[in-house]
Order: C-alpha cells, then structure tokens, then sequence
C-alpha cells in the first residue's frame, strides 16, 4: 500500500498512540481487501455503542484510544446505546447498566465524536452528498447512504469506523471503487408495496434470495413509490437478511439510470414477500405485552402519525418509541410528545429496542419493522409480529 | 519446515499449535471468561486456546468477536498467535488491537494440533520443529 507522509507519519507513531493503532487497523484492513491507498473521509457513523455488546472489554479498549490521544479528524457521529440517557429510570434500565453505558458515551466524547446516539444520522445533520467517501458502521444507515444517498462506504466495524475518524482517512477498496458498485442482478418486483412492515418483508424476502444465489448488489425494477421512512425500513431489512451494503431501484435511487441493467434476472412475487411477512408472525395478538416502534430511528412524520393516533387515548401496554434525540425535540416543539405521553407511551430517545438490556422482561414484540424481529426472536427471545405502522399502535391500546 | 506467510500483526512467540479447518466465531464461539471453544458442534469445542498458536482459516461471524479477543488478552486468556488461510475483518481488528502476532496466507493444512511452532509475525513466517 501507498501511504502519504503523513498517513506515513501517523503509522510510525508521530502523532500519538490511538493514532497510530487507528491507522494500523486500516493499513491491515487495506492489505487484506488489496487497497492500493487510502482516501479522505468527511464523515463517520460509529456502531459498538451499547455497553450490552461492547462490555467491559470493549469500554476498555475504547478508554485506551481516549487516554492514547485520540481525536476525531472528521465529522463523526454515534450509533444508539442502549437506553435513554435522560430518562432511563422511565423505562426500568438497571442503575448498574445506566452507569457503564453513561462511562461508553463519557469515553466517545472525549475523543471528540458527537454523541448523537442514533442509527439514522443522515436525519440530525450527518448526510454525505453525492459520490462522497465516507466510513460508516451500521448496516442498515451503511445501506441507506450507499444505495439512496449515492456516498459510499463500506460496512465498517466498530473499531474500524473508529480508526478512519481519528486518521481521517479509509482503505480504498470495496464498495469505494466503481467497479465493485455495478449491479449483479436484476430484481424484478411484481408487488405495489406503500407501507414499512412490507418494505420490511420485501427486504427479507431479497436479500435472503440474492444470499441463496451468491448475489449481492441487486438492481430492483417495479417499485412505484418509496417514502423516506419505506426505504429505510427496506435499507434495514436487506441488510440484516442478506447482508448487503447497496442496491440501485430504478427511478428512486440516484445511480440506476447511469447503471446498465445486468443480464441475470430474477423475480419477486407477491407470494413471496407476503411469505416473508409471515414468517415473522408468531405471536398471538393476545400475548402481546411490548409495542416497539422506531427501527431504524422513526423520523418527524412518523412521530406525528402516531400522535395523530393516540390523541386522547390510553394504551394498555408497554410501548417504547426509539428515536434520534434531535428529532425527539422537534417532536417536543410541536406538541407531540406531551400528547404521545399523556396516552402513557413511552419516548426511548438515544435508544434502540435491539440492543437494550431488555432480555427476559417481555414474551412478545409488535413492531412495523421486520429487523427488529430478526434481533429480538434471536437476541432477545421474544416472539413477534409484523404489522403496518398504524395498527402497530392499535396494539398498544388494545 | 518454514512456511512464509504475510504479517498482519507483528511479534514473534513460540507455543503448541491448536489446529482446525472450521472458522471460528470468538463472539458466542468462545468462553471470554475461560478462554473455551463452546460453539456447538464445532471440532474444537471444549478445547482451551489460551496460549496456543491458533490455527484457522477464517474468522466469522459478528464485528463483536474483535472485542472478545480484546478481553481474552486481558484476562490472560488470548491465543499466543493465530495463522490463518485468509484473514478478515474480525480477527485483524481483533489482533491489532490486542496485540496477538497474526500471520495469514498460510495453508493450514500443513500444521498439526500438538507440535511446537514459532510465529514471527514481522517476518510472516511460521516455523515447525520438524
């Protein structure tokens, strides 16, 4: 690999300790995927945020790159943790656990990272333009910034995002380079799709198809439409279900019309998707007992949706609304969220239901979101059901 | 018999090899309290591989199993090196940020669980007393 004096400079330890394992982790990860240099990065989204994943150990190599200097270069903004930091008690988060998590975000800040503590960043002033390198974790933001924004990046880990924001810089290889951008397959999708819960559901049913075909950047033909909320819950599933980084939608993703469309081909049937939708249904309406809405965060809109809905009612259940705090605040502005609460819902700002502690305290989720199931059959145990966005609230009051 | 290999985290170290052709997942595939192998069903569960030269051909699994390395060297628990066929993500990040010489491109193969061999992760070599 080809480094620049100073990324020279930065491996040789000149410029402190964490700068220097930082740029380490990238020139190994450069040599293994065959970079021949690195590239500047204006903006980083860091994941490894809940003390449930990172531990001990992982607070503590995070207090290393604090104590060895490290300090972000670029604009670099957080994932959720695992509670809310101002009002934890509200939703029975262990003092023990409020305490390590608050030691994870003390430790992110010093270092000079924006403790944003959301998983859509491109929704509280973290959105890349056009064409732009950047190194996020993440998958499912990793996804929405590749695919509907056009900027590109791989799908980092926690320390690797880490590593490219206090070096400014990331390994050029993957999906940094056009030829590792160009579709593999074309998706026909034979279905007219408008709420998230079938996003969700389409999301799964492709990626876990492209998966069993070795295919991993699909060009998708025959979505109509797709809202900013369907597309993140779409950006959500394809990456949890298949693993993919980036797709091109024709009319609705910027690099498609540019992209010739590949000769492989295959469909999607309405059968399928609605297949996929089932397949996270197996919960009793009746044993209901958490409504979780907001994975990936929810934006304004929603928000006030489902104020709309609650007006002057009462839900009967646990029901926690994850969202980026910025937007919680907008929401407060507007008299959202004393209407929200009144109905005795619950705002998990800076939160995310997937890596809360919340094992063990609920038997079974209603969510829109088809990723949230994913984590909370298999982390959590809980059963699940999927359904659209307003009956998911009609849950809660039932 | 001298194997070359290529660094992807250097130190050199000495110690008995413990070998398998499966990936290893060190997050959830590995006790971080004991240092044991617990996936079910893989060929090297209930083996301990603290101070072994861990022998593999690739990492899986979840971007977590980095810090789990992490806290295997802090409890004293962490492999002595790890040689694998093809590297990834995982087990890079995971040995640079603990330390653990680590050389990749070797053909597992030609290692077998017991014998002594010495790493020199700056030279990407793997050396077997025999």
């Amino acid at each position: 690999m080809r480094l620049e004096p100073q990324e020279q400079a930065m491996l040789d330890g000149e410029q402190g300790r964490a700068t220097q394992k930082a740029m380490q982790i990238l020139v190994a990860l450069g040599k293994i995927y065959g970079a021949e240099r690195m590239l500047p990065v204006r903006s980083v989204q860091i994941a490894g945020v809940s003390y449930d994943n990172l531990g001990e150990a992982g607070l503590q190599f995070l207090t290393e790159m604090a104590q060895g200097g490290g300090k972000a270069r670029v604009l670099t903004t957080l994932n959720p943790a695992g509670m809310d930091i101002e009002n934890w008690q509200a939703l029975g988060i262990p003092a023990a656990f409020a305490e390590n998590q608050q030691r994870v975000i003390d430790t992110f800040a010093r270092m000079g990272v924006m403790t944003t503590c959301t998983c859509t960043p491109y929704l509280v002033g973290n959105l890349p333009r056009f064409g732009e390198h950047i190194a996020w974790a993440e998958s499912s933001a990793v996804c929405y910034a590749n695919a509907v924004l056009g900027a590109r990046s791989n799908r980092e880990g926690g320390p690797s995002a880490l590593a490219a924001s206090l070096t400014g810089v990331t390994p050029e290889y993957g999906y940094h380079r056009d030829e590792n951008r160009l579709p593999d397959i074309c998706v026909r999708v034979e279905a007219t799709l408008t709420e998230n819960d079938q996003f969700g559901a389409l999301g799964k049913a492709m990626g876990e198809k492209l998966r069993s075909l070795g295919k991993s950047v699909p060009y998708i033909r025959g979505i109509q439409d797709a809202s900013l909320e369907s597309l993140k819950s779409f950006c959500a599933s394809l990456a949890t279900y298949g693993g993919m980084a980036l797709f091109h939608m024709l009319g609705i993703t910027p690099e498609a019309s540019s992209l010739k469309p590949p000769e492989a081909e295959t469909n999607l049937t309405l059968a399928e998707i609605e297949a996929a939708h089932a397949a996270l249904y197996d919960a009793d309406e009746a044993e209901i007992d958490f409504v979780s809405l907001g994975c990936p965060h929810l934006s304004i809109a929603e928000i006030a949706r489902i104020a709309r809905l609650l007006e002057g009612k009462r839900v009967t259940k646990e029901f926690w609304i994850t969202t980026a705090r910025p937007t919680k605040q907008i929401a407060d502005r507007l008299g959202y969220t004393a209407v929200i609460e009144a109905a005795g819902a619950k705002f998990a700002a800076d939160a995310c239901c997937v890596v809360a502690p919340v094992r063990g305290r609920f038997q079974a989720m209603a969510t829109d979101s088809a990723k949230a199931c994913y984590y909370a059959s298999g982390k959590h145990g809980f059963k699940t059901l999927l359904k659209p966005f307003d009956e998911v609230v009609q849950e809660a009051l039932r | 018999m001298r194997l070359k290999g290529r660094t992807i985290y250097a130190g050199t170290v000495e110690g008995a090899a413990l070998v398998t052709r499966m990936g290893i997942s060190f997050f959830g595939g590995v006790d971080p309290e004991t240092g044991v192998v617990v996936e079910r069903g893989h060929e090297l569960e209930g083996e301990c591989i603290a101070g072994k030269v861990l022998v593999f051909p690739s990492g899986k699994g979840s971007t977590v199993g980095s810090y789990t390395l992490y806290r295997l060297k802090h409890a004293g628990l962490a492999p002595a090196a790890i040689v694998n066929e093809s590297c990834e993500t995982i087990v890079a990040v995971g040995c640079i940020i603990s330390e653990i010489p680590c050389v990749d491109q070797v053909d597992v193969g030609s290692l077998r669980t017991g014998e002594m061999v010495q790493v020199d992760g700056d030279a990407g070599v793997v050396e077997i007393a025999r």
